[in-house]
């Protein structure tokens, strides 16, 4: 392969068309470093009741005693010192559009989110920097009594379903960053569907980080009832600083007996975003969820969707992408634990590492004693485009009964010179044949999204690569 | 009309000489066949024609219509007008058949041009059908999952296609049963015109019961010894190829002990081949 064609592939990552930054002035934030005077603050201007407030407090004094994991990469550089936590941008969430301030409006019109909400989204959220600043769902919806909603106006609105479901699968104690957001938590998504409703458009959610040094730290909760369904999508982006950003993010998803649920992520932040996501499902009986997953940017990225699959014939799947180009570390992976009987999970992961990047899979399959008959399919796939890009799979088995059925393949390769012989053998530049090759290699995870984010995620990668055509 | 000149073609992998020598030109309209016994470099040519990155030529030329095709990168050398229906056709999973052709018709228009879509899925439907392939072939990833015949098909379906001037078939006949067979031979006898050169490669005479060559060579050493006309096949047929080896003097006709290749490719698992299993 050229160098040209390598460096075209490394661009993926390199040229970020997301990168601009609006300048929008904020309305309070609390200045840099995070101290208990912080997170009393943070849950004042939001008038929350006094559990948040103490559950905040012991939060922020979990996050003190843990030290950063040193089992996966170096988290070290994080200087918590510089990080604001917490950023107000507009006075509150609007429902019509033309109400967001002008600044804010910009930035997600540049971003396509009204318009893509126009053709086929059921609702959509957008958040940036703290808190959710648009909002909108269809009557439809509201009419079968489905919320969605930001996560601070459902604990105002339905304080005691929001209270039922809260931290119980992500409790603060789980890591260091789960306690962090848990002290200093805002925005995010919400959901309820309600038994039996079944919703068909997906509902989107837009995450945006604008000021530098900024740490973002939403909490999605989301409740399939029984025999519901939801498909739930999400992006993100920020803009290139010099100084890193962090995200750290807690989604919480349960499904319950019979219920169905897609999460749908394609995370495109900038290469100084370090993102550090907690997303957890609890699955009763005979519910599925489902976590398609891209990582396409960020300067470290450790994001392990995982599934607890507490009912009997629970399934969980997963599909993700990883690239990861120069100075990018995707440390990204999935979880599947067992419990239930006859209990099914998937996981099938695609990794691209380029110019120097590293792209691991991290994941853990764990079978219970009294998960009889459980079974798991892993497949990590990984093309490394050059001889200075770094891949491992790490992948950990716990395997309690005897009765367990777990599958585990993992393929690394180049881009193999027999494809691109052929594909050039039939007129195909280089570079089109090695895009070919790429486009196919992401293809099972490119066909789980819906139809507008196929097409970005094929215009991103091909649109880099164009340059070096003809 | 086009011409393809190969003179004192030698080429070697891995510091071995494979090719030593090899002189042939193939003009628009006529159908050449190498034979030969295994490992004499006949496949070894076809691969060096295209510009297989395994080979290195060492010294001789290739030339196109007078076109220094060494010169050309194997994209260049497909877009000239150069075709070469591969032995193994690889596998390039996630890669739709008919996203992949189009791509590749498009590849021969003008820049910024395409084909249009209609007239693709004519043509295509028209291709598919004439080689008697399954329906849903368009929709099925590249190479992949598809029977030794199929691929073979798959083949002949993309230089119905592109139509180029200069096709080489490599081994085409491998892998086909009877009726397999007489369905390839069909469509390139079909294709057959003053604007189409074609060269077949191949071990056993009964590809050329399907398709008429009008010369036939006998590929030893590295090297074309000897070529004449059809009478040459019904003698190889009936004797093997020993009376030619007698005749030159020739103890072993090969050049390279086929080996197992082995090679990570996207779809094979590489922790079995780590151990081997």
């Amino acid at each position: 392969m050229s160098e040209k064609t390598k460096q075209d592939i490394g661009n993926i990552i390199g040229d970020y068309k997301y990168g601009f930054k609006t300048d929008s002035k904020s309305i309070l934030d609390t200045g840099k470093g995070l101290t208990e005077e912080v997170v009393r603050y943070i849950s004042k201007v939001k008038n929350e009741p006094q559990w948040m407030l103490d559950f905040r407090l012991k939060s922020y004094e979990i996050f003190k005693s843990k030290p950063n994991p040193t089992w996966g990469p170096d988290l070290s550089e994080i200087d918590f010192d510089q990080i604001t936590y917490f950023i107000r941008s507009s006075e509150k969430s609007e429902s019509d559009w033309d109400e967001v301030p002008e600044e804010i409006k910009d930035t997600f019109d540049k971003l396509g989110i009204p318009e893509a909400e126009q053709k086929f989204l059921a609702g959509v959220s957008t958040q940036f920097e703290s808190e959710v600043v648009y909002h909108s769902t269809i009557k439809e919806l509201e009419d079968q009594g489905v919320i969605f909603t930001d996560t601070d106006t459902a604990l105002r609105e339905y304080p005691e379903l929001f209270k039922e479901y809260f931290s119980k699968v992500v409790p603060p104690r789980d890591n260091k960053y789960a306690a962090l957001n848990s002290a200093v938590w805002s925005g995010g998504s919400f959901i309820y569907v309600p038994k039996g409703v079944k919703v068909e458009k997906p509902l989107q959610s837009y995450f945006r980080i604008n000021s530098e040094q900024m740490g973002q730290f939403e909490r999605t909760l989301i409740i399939v009832d029984e025999g519901a369904s939801v498909n739930y999508v999400e992006g993100c982006t920020a803009p290139i600083y010099t100084k890193h950003s962090l995200h750290a993010a807690i989604v919480e998803i349960f499904v319950k007996k019979g219920g169905h649920c897609r999460y749908s992520t394609v995370q495109n932040w900038a290469n100084n975003i370090i993102n550090l996501v907690t997303k957890r499902t609890l699955v009763e009986e005979d519910g599925h969820m489902e976590w398609i997953d891209g990582n396409i940017g960020s300067k470290i990225n450790m994001k392990y969707p995982a599934c607890i699959l507490k009912g009997d014939r629970a399934k969980g799947t997963t599909i993700s992408i990883a690239f990861a180009g120069e100075g990018m570390n995707q440390d990204t992976g999935a979880k599947m634990i067992h419990i239930g009987k006859d209990t099914t999970s998937k996981i099938i992961s695609k990794s691209i590492s380029a110019r120097g990047g590293r792209v691991n899979y991290r994941g853990m399959i764990r079978h219970d004693k009294k998960a009889i008959g459980a079974k798991s399919n892993v497949e990590c796939d990984t093309i490394i485009l050059d001889d200075i890009s770094v891949s491992d799979t790490l992948p950990y088995n716990i395997v309690k009964n005897n009765s367990a059925q777990v599958q585990h393949e993992a393929t690394v390769s180049k881009v193999s010179e027999e494809q691109l012989f052929y594909l050039m053998s039939r007129g195909l530049t280089e570079e089109q044949a090695t895009e070919m090759i790429i486009m196919g290699f992401i293809e099972p995870f490119a066909k789980e999204l819906p139809m507008e984010y196929a097409v970005e995620l094929n215009q991103l990668i091909k649109l880099e690569m164009e340059g070096s055509i003809g | 009309m086009a011409i393809l000149e190969i003179k004192n073609l030698h080429a070697e992998v891995d510091n071995k000489e494979i090719l030593k020598g090899v002189n042939l030109t193939i003009k628009g309209g006529e159908t050449h066949a190498i034979m030969g016994p295994n490992g004499t470099g006949k496949s070894t040519l076809a691969s060096v024609v295209m510009g297989h990155p395994k080979f290195t030529v060492t010294k001789g030329e290739i030339l196109l219509d007078g076109q220094d095709v060494l010169e050309m990168t194997v994209d260049e050398r497909s877009r000239a007008g150069l075709f070469l229906g591969m032995q193994h056709p690889a596998e390039v999973p996630g890669v739709t058949n008919s996203d992949f052709i189009k791509t590749a018709m498009n590849a021969r228009m003008e820049k910024g041009k395409n084909v249009s879509l209609f007239k693709f899925i004519r043509e295509l439907d028209k291709a598919v059908e004439g080689l008697k392939m399954n329906e849903d072939l368009p929709h099925r990833y590249l190479n992949e999952g598809f029977s030794g015949g199929e691929k073979k098909r798959n083949e002949i379906l993309q230089m119905k296609l592109l139509k180029p001037s200069i096709a080489i078939l490599d081994e085409i006949d491998s892998g086909l049963d009877v009726d397999a067979l007489k369905i390839v031979g069909e469509n390139v006898t079909a294709m057959k015109s003053d604007s189409l050169g074609l060269l077949l490669i191949t071990h056993y005479q009964r590809l050329l019961d399907y398709i008429k060559a009008d010369v036939v060579h006998v590929m030893m050493k590295g090297k074309i010894v000897k070529s004449g006309d059809i009478s040459l096949i019904e003698r190889i047929d009936q004797e093997g190829y020993d009376w030619i080896k007698e005749e030159l003097g020739i103890d072993d006709e090969r050049v390279v002990i086929p080996e197992e290749e082995k090679r990570a490719v996207l779809g094979t698992c590489a922790t079995k081949e780590a151990l081997k299993l």
